[in-house]
């Protein structure tokens, strides 16, 4: 049988056997919806609607109710577009490459990563599809056999890449999600009662019955999906870098962007699941299984990757004075003193700045603290993109053709209204779904709960 | 035959389940099958079950992909319809290829994880509101099945097989006519 190191921290606190790990997950499930849930998604579902709403106007108007002009042709769509897939970035990053490393940390908290990874995906698609104006016309972008020739799509730009890699990504993560959720859905259709949660469990568990030979199966396919789910999660974000990096915008047309933007979205992908998981475990009572060691482990990927960031910004400054392109110092010197300088400094202190407070181990295990960072992290994000879209763009190469941008009413909506679709799918997830991953946290009880633990060393 | 029985042998632990198995075997039983909530490490080699192959089958169908990609790009990009888009080779495959590695990357992946994953869901039999057929549904919770029957054993007498089995740990035992 595995041991695990004594210094280790057990993964699993309190003295836990394997019948309480299903209680402590399947019980919410099984309860009556508490009023808190409910309260959530009722503001949620709204903020949801109104989103709806101004995707709805933009549709039957036109692209021109967003703020966007000639000279910045890319804007707020965009930039929310990258956010949200860097968001959907962490997902897979933890059921992938720590299964990959054997990070039994990673077994708590995949589950929802997972599903804030496919619900962000479709966050960000919702962008660029819309952007394309005439959004019923978005096949266009596969290339089918038509009638105008046939023409085919132009496989030698960036954005068709995007089409591939965005549609690989969201479709390889949700049957990773799903052939691990098939077990645990077996779990709960056992245990339900009501006629009708069983079928529709029975339904969603496929007939798992937990075969030996099944499981032989079920771990071999997850470590192959998770072998080729990890240079997909490398190469989404740097393919998405791409739609930049292969243009001659002087901002945009750098090397270091592929690696830089995946950082990135690690970095805001594990803020993310920070915000959301510190509030499912206190609301959930999950407290045992989602505990300090994991929220350390988590806050140290944050340090790792929002100092690559930081070395990343300052290598983009050096090369733009080194390169001696006046056209690229330009474009870095009017980023932080032009009149977007404010957003410059906004992801300067964000992003850079506060995350080093993490070195503090007071700090990085403190909860509040911890929350209020990720936060932070998420608009410093957000900002980035935003930093470096409209900044690169926004002063053409003749004064004549400068513009700025300023965000309708409609960009903001469909902004605000993201997120509150984004809660909306992930509340109704944290309610009906097994919210850790049973079976995987079943074979490491043993190895690293707490009580086996204490009695291992004791001999 | 008439009077075929099968054996749902229950242990709560893990660990006794392996022991068992381990004991059972080496006394000659045949273990059909084991039920558990989770992959019990170390069971397999016990009880015969063989190494999966579905991991060259992602194989097969990364490749499949790649190639599918490679003529896809080539049919589309060079042959049906060329395309001079700001000077790029549009008249040679090789020499447009360094700008089709993403698409054929991104599809050979999508070929290998889904053909994989259609794969395991039939080979399992695992499929949309198929009948779950675990024996208790204890099973998928804390509780270990093993599916003994006496057709695999015909060497030992029904008496004898329970004897065999009711000296390992056993937390429950189901004796049933199949």
């Amino acid at each position: 049988m595995m041991k695990e190191a004594a210094i280790r921290k057990p993964l699993i606190l309190g003295h836990k056997t394997y019948h309480d790990i299903t209680n402590d997950v399947v019980g919410p499930i099984e309860g009556k919806a508490p009023r808190q849930w409910k309260i959530a998604l009722g503001i949620a579902a709204i903020i949801a609607l109104y989103g709806i709403g101004c995707i709805m106007y933009l549709v039957g108007t036109g692209i021109g109710a967003w703020g966007l002009n000639k000279t910045v042709g890319w804007s707020w769509d965009i930039t929310n577009f990258v956010w949200w897939v860097g968001i959907g970035h962490a997902g897979t990053l933890i059921s992938a490459v720590l299964l990959l490393f054997r990070q039994r940390w990673r077994m708590a908290i995949n589950r929802s990563a997972e599903a804030m990874t496919i619900f962000a995906v479709i966050m960000a698609a919702i962008f660029p599809v819309f952007h394309m104006g005439r959004v019923w016309m978005a096949y266009w972008t596969l290339p089918l056999p038509n009638q105008f020739g046939s023409l085919w799509p132009n496989f030698n730009s960036a954005l068709m890449w995007d089409v591939f890699a965005i549609s690989t990504y969201f479709s390889v993560s949700l049957v990773f999600w799903y052939i691990g959720l098939i077990p645990d859905f077996a779990t709960i259709r056992d245990r339900m009662v009501s006629p009708r949660a069983k079928k529709v469990y029975g339904i969603l568990s496929f007939g798992w019955s937990g075969r030996a030979k099944h499981w032989t199966r079920f771990e071999e396919v997850s470590l192959v999906l998770a072998g080729i789910a990890t240079p997909l999660v490398f190469s989404v974000h740097s393919i998405v870098s791409m739609d930049f990096a292969t243009s001659v915008i002087p901002g945009w047309h750098a090397t270091i962007f592929p690696p830089y933007f995946v950082s990135g979205a690690v970095f805001s992908g594990f803020a993310m699941v920070l915000t959301l998981l510190l509030i499912m475990r206190k609301t959930m009572r999950l407290e045992n299984y989602i505990h300090m060691a994991h929220i350390e482990y988590m806050n140290i990927v944050i340090i790792v990757t929002g100092s690559i960031v930081g070395v990343a910004y300052l290598t983009e400054l050096f090369i733009s004075w080194y390169s001696g392109v006046e056209y690229e110092s330009y474009a870095f010197i009017n980023r932080f003193s032009g009149p977007y300088s404010w957003s410059y400094w906004m992801m300067m202190t964000c992003n850079v700045i506060s995350p080093q407070l993490f070195w503090f181990k007071k700090i990085r295990t403190n909860l509040v603290a911890t929350f209020i960072l990720s936060i932070v992290v998420n608009i410093g994000m957000w900002f980035e993109r935003f930093v470096i879209i409209v900044t690169s763009i926004h002063r053409d190469y003749t004064p004549g053709a400068w513009g700025e941008f300023h965000p309708s009413m409609i960009d903001i909506g469909m902004f605000i209204g993201t997120i509150g679709i984004f809660f909306t799918l992930f509340l109704l997830f944290a309610r009906y779904f097994p919210v850790l991953a049973l079976n995987e946290l079943k074979t490491i009880l043993k190895v690293s709960g707490e009580s086996y633990k204490n009695d291992q060393h004791k001999h | 035959m008439a009077n075929n029985k099968v054996f749902h042998v229950m242990y709560d632990d893990d660990h006794t389940l392996l022991e068992a198995a381990k004991q059972l075997v080496s006394q000659g039983v045949h273990v059909k099958d084991v039920f558990s909530p989770f992959p019990v490490h170390g069971l397999d080699p016990i009880i015969g079950v063989k190494r999966t192959r579905l991991a060259i089958t992602s194989f097969m169908y990364a490749t499949t992909g790649t190639l599918l990609a490679i003529f896809g790009t080539w049919y589309f990009m060079i042959h049906d319809w060329p395309m001079n888009i700001g000077g790029k080779p549009s008249f040679s495959w090789i020499e447009n290829a360094p700008a089709f590695v993403p698409v054929m990357f991104e599809f050979s992946v999508f070929c290998g994880a889904h053909g994989m994953a259609i794969t395991y869901l039939l080979r399992n039999g695992t499929l949309p509101g198929m009948p779950a057929s675990n024996p208790d549904p204890r099973t998928t919770d804390d509780k270990f099945v093993m599916e003994i029957v006496t057709e695999d054993n015909h060497g030992f007498s029904v008496s004898e097989l329970e004897e065999k089995i009711r000296g390992t740990q056993v937390y429950e035992l189901s004796i049933k006519d199949c």
